[in-house]
């Protein structure tokens, strides 16, 4: 796989703030690749993916190099992008058919009637129950699940070739996280996309990325394929991710039970 | 406190502040800096103003001192204005309060009761009641509180309702906290802060519903105010303009001195990070 | 011996013309010193449940039996009172607490209310309870919004036990924290319940939490519990669709070997 973006050096300071929120990050985006961004809160991650997707606030100091093997990608035809809360990425005045067609319309030129053809297509992708009724629901009346598949369908809608998901399960229960990444492997697989993947559960990660990249404090502390960073990690941080992660063969803390 | 010096931060909390102190002393100092009655004759009639070191800013048709009549009325107008925005601040708090905490009934027909004062176009409001009641300085503050309580009333309200759900105020009942203290010392802290940023609004408002109530000839007639002045300055407007455009420049600056300190207090207050 | 024994409890809202359904006869023990695991997806109940039994909404049918007591049917003054007994624990999201009280103050709310010690003595309760929380006494002073997001959870475990209640109700309580802090908060709650015997009601949606800290689970789903027993048996053994699937959704670390096989 060619890289298709290789990051240098890329710092990152917001306005107002003395402390940088990424300094020095050396990555290559491979074409193709699914990509976990795992790191704690503070440690960069969303930064580094706003960069990316150049949806930096205003004012927000760079330096680096961000170069794109296919010249500078388009925000919404390029690159798709998912927010970490749906109820907030999703316009609550617009359908769900006008937002899911919006970005297809606008970078494919689409005539409205095709848009709309396009936006159920999606959202038959997304498998949300009922697509054709759906299309005229607005946010509010979809449950939080339905409302990230529909954030997912606009983000595809014109078929970029990259997609960055920014958290997009944090606000979401256990059982819809799952149905949830399960679908964006499955989308990535099918459009033969690249996947960047922001998320602080290194388990999470593992289940579904090729390569994990572990941030911490602004800084990229290791990055690798995911079978071998875990199995053998490199930094003492990395280590300490993969050893307080808990899950149900975890032993409880708990003594054996005895009143 | 904190909040001063963030309000001191921003370039407009700083100008606003510095100017509303400027007027403040002005109307504070009014006997000193212009001693005796604005009102008496004090010169020749009509003095042009920059020409006579005795008048800076000239005379009006009767021979009165035109700097005068700016500083005192000064006092008349911030008085008035900060009166007037006290009594509709005072009154709308207290039904937003009550229909905020009651709901129900009473926060339905205390909300009716808002509506009909919304509708009704605040200054006509103030006009008809000084009107029938007659003109004196708490007749116009209490006619210009009538005609402004209910935003307050309102945002007092929505503040209420919004704070109310918060988890904190529910880890207040958990603990056992009594209703009243969590009313006083949970919600009411934290709904002031929008309200009191709109308070800075009511007062530049009022200010300019007093002057225009002077200005009709409904204000209080034995007081000089900005507006009385304007009025003056209407008849000879085309020969001495300065009568009225000084008295007008004083109520520009004054409003956008409260706009440019309601700027900087939104500012302060909002900057107030909610870190996570 | 029965601490919180609560029958059939109902809840209805009616949301949009229509009813939903929050709780449906909902039933369920919990004994001194044990920790009952709540979980359930969105929608489920269980918030509802917690803030049912916490007396932040009133339900619509069922008893409650708190401590030998009807605790549904107090009120007032003597349900104020009361409260001491029962604590809650929120997901720490920026509302839980008044942005404009120090550290201090959210602790000594409980102390001063129900009087659990002298006057003169609770400056000294307070910098104990932030030293038993694992946090400096010096951080009494300072503002509860110059604090991270673990330290305040902390802080609102300190002004949960304040009081020595017998039971505390926790929503979501970790949900909300990194996963290195999650485990820490956990274990602080492991040892405060055997140092001072206090029950835990701990709902989550996160199965994997609740299997670390919980004697007991329960499964909700639609208003009901359709499944409940010993933590390990409701995970080892699920047998609702509702605890299959919260059992399948806990992420597993998938090393090479793993991932080559699947």
């Amino acid at each position: 796989m060619t890289a298709l973006c290789e990051i240098r050096q890329l710092a990152v300071t917001y306005r107002g703030e003395t402390m940088p929120a990424l300094k020095g990050i050396d990555l290559d985006i491979l074409g193709g690749e699914r990509l976990a961004i795992i790191g704690e809160s503070g440690s960069g991650k969303s930064t580094f993916a706003r960069a990316l997707a150049g949806l930096l606030p205003d004012g927000a100091a760079v330096a680096g190099s961000l170069r794109w093997s296919t010249g500078q990608p388009r925000a919404g035809r390029d690159i798709g992008f998912v927010f970490q809360d749906p109820s907030a990425s999703l316009n609550p005045v617009l359908t769900v058919g006008e937002q899911v067609a919006e970005g297809a319309r606008r970078h494919l030129g689409l005539s409205r009637r095709q848009g709309e053809a396009r936006a159920l297509e999606m959202l038959e992708r997304v498998h949300i129950p009922d697509p054709a009724k759906a299309l005229h629901a607005f946010p509010h009346q979809l449950s939080g699940g339905q409302r990230q598949r529909v954030a997912i369908a606009a983000a595809l809608a014109a078929r970029p070739g990259l997609l960055i998901a920014d958290e997009p399960t944090s606000a979401l229960d256990m059982v819809v996280q799952a149905e949830i990444v399960t679908l964006l492997d499955e989308l990535v697989r099918e459009g033969g996309m690249t996947l960047v993947f922001v998320t602080h559960d290194i388990a999470l990660a593992s289940g579904f990325a090729d390569r994990v990249a572990i941030f911490r404090d602004g800084m990229l502390v290791e990055t690798g394929a995911t079978g071998t960073v875990l199995a053998k990690p490199q930094a003492a941080y990395t280590a300490a991710l993969i050893a307080s992660h808990r899950d149900l063969a975890t032993p409880p803390l708990i003594r054996e039970a005895g009143r | 406190m904190r909040l001063l010096r963030k309000l001191l931060r921003t370039p407009e909390g700083a100008i606003g502040l510095g100017l509303l102190a400027v007027l403040a002393l002005v109307a504070l100092f009014a006997p000193v800096l212009a001693p005796g009655d604005p009102l008496r004759i004090a010169g020749r009639a009509l003095t042009a103003p920059f020409t006579d070191p005795a008048f800076p800013l000239g005379t009006d048709r009767l021979g009165r001192d035109v700097l005068a009549g700016i500083v005192h009325g000064a006092r008349t107008s911030l008085l008035v204005g900060l009166a007037a925005a006290c009594a509709a601040l005072a009154i709308g708090l207290c039904v937003g309060l009550a229909a905020g905490f009651a709901g129900g009934i009473v926060d339905e027909a205390l909300m009716r009761v808002v509506d009909a004062f919304q509708i009704v176009p605040s200054f006509l409001l103030a006009l008809a009641f000084v009107s029938v009641i007659g003109a004196s300085v708490p007749v116009v503050v209490l006619a210009i509180a009538l005609g402004a309580w209910a935003d307050p009333a309102r945002l007092t309200r929505a503040q209420v309702l919004s704070v109310r759900e918060r988890d904190y105020v529910a880890s207040a009942r958990v603990v056992g906290m009594h209703p009243v203290e969590i009313a006083f010392r949970e919600i009411l802290p934290n709904v002031l802060p929008p309200v009191l940023a709109l308070a800075a609004i009511i007062v530049a408002a009022a200010i300019l519903t007093e002057a225009a109530l002077s200005f009709l000839g409904l204000g209080d007639p034995n007081i000089v105010t900005w507006g009385s002045l304007i009025a003056e300055g209407r008849n000879v407007l085309r020969s001495s303009p300065f009568l009225s455009v000084f008295p007008g420049l004083a109520l520009v600056v004054t409003v956008v001195a409260v706009y440019l300190f309601s700027e900087g207090l939104g500012k302060a207050l909002s900057s107030r990070g909610g870190a996570a | 011996m029965t601490l919180l024994d609560v029958k059939n409890l109902d809840k209805r809202y009616a949301s949009g013309g229509r009813v939903v359904t929050a709780l449906d006869g909902v039933s369920l023990t919990l004994s001194a010193g044990e920790t009952l695991g709540l979980a359930g997806a969105s929608g489920s109940g269980k918030s509802t449940l917690a803030r049912v039994l916490t007396r932040l909404v009133p339900a619509d049918a069922g008893t409650v039996h708190f401590g030998g007591e009807d605790w549904l049917a107090l009120s007032g003054g003597e349900l104020r009172r009361r409260r001491a007994g029962m604590q809650m624990v929120f997901q720490d999201v920026l509302g839980a607490f008044n942005p404009r009280a120090t550290v201090g103050s959210v602790i000594e709310d409980p102390l001063r209310i129900h009087d659990i010690v002298p006057k003169a003595e609770r400056g000294r309760e307070v910098a104990m309870l932030l030293d038993r929380v694992g946090l400096p006494a010096a951080y009494a002073a300072r503002s509860i919004r110059d604090v991270s997001g673990g330290q305040r959870q902390r802080i609102a475990i300190a002004r949960a036990i304040a009081s020595r209640p017998a039971l505390i109700v926790l929503d979501e309580a970790v949900s909300a924290l990194d996963v290195s802090l999650r485990e820490k908060v956990l274990e602080l709650l492991v040892a405060l319940q055997e140092e001072r015997g206090i029950a835990y009601l701990f709902v989550s949606h996160d199965l994997a939490v609740l299997a670390a800290v919980s004697h007991r689970i329960a499964i909700m789903d639609a208003g009901r519990i359709v499944e409940s027993g010993p933590a390990a048996e409701v995970i080892g053994n699920p047998k609702s669709p509702a605890a299959r699937a919260l059992v399948g959704a806990v992420p597993r670390l998938i090393g090479q070997e793993d991932r080559n096989a699947v």
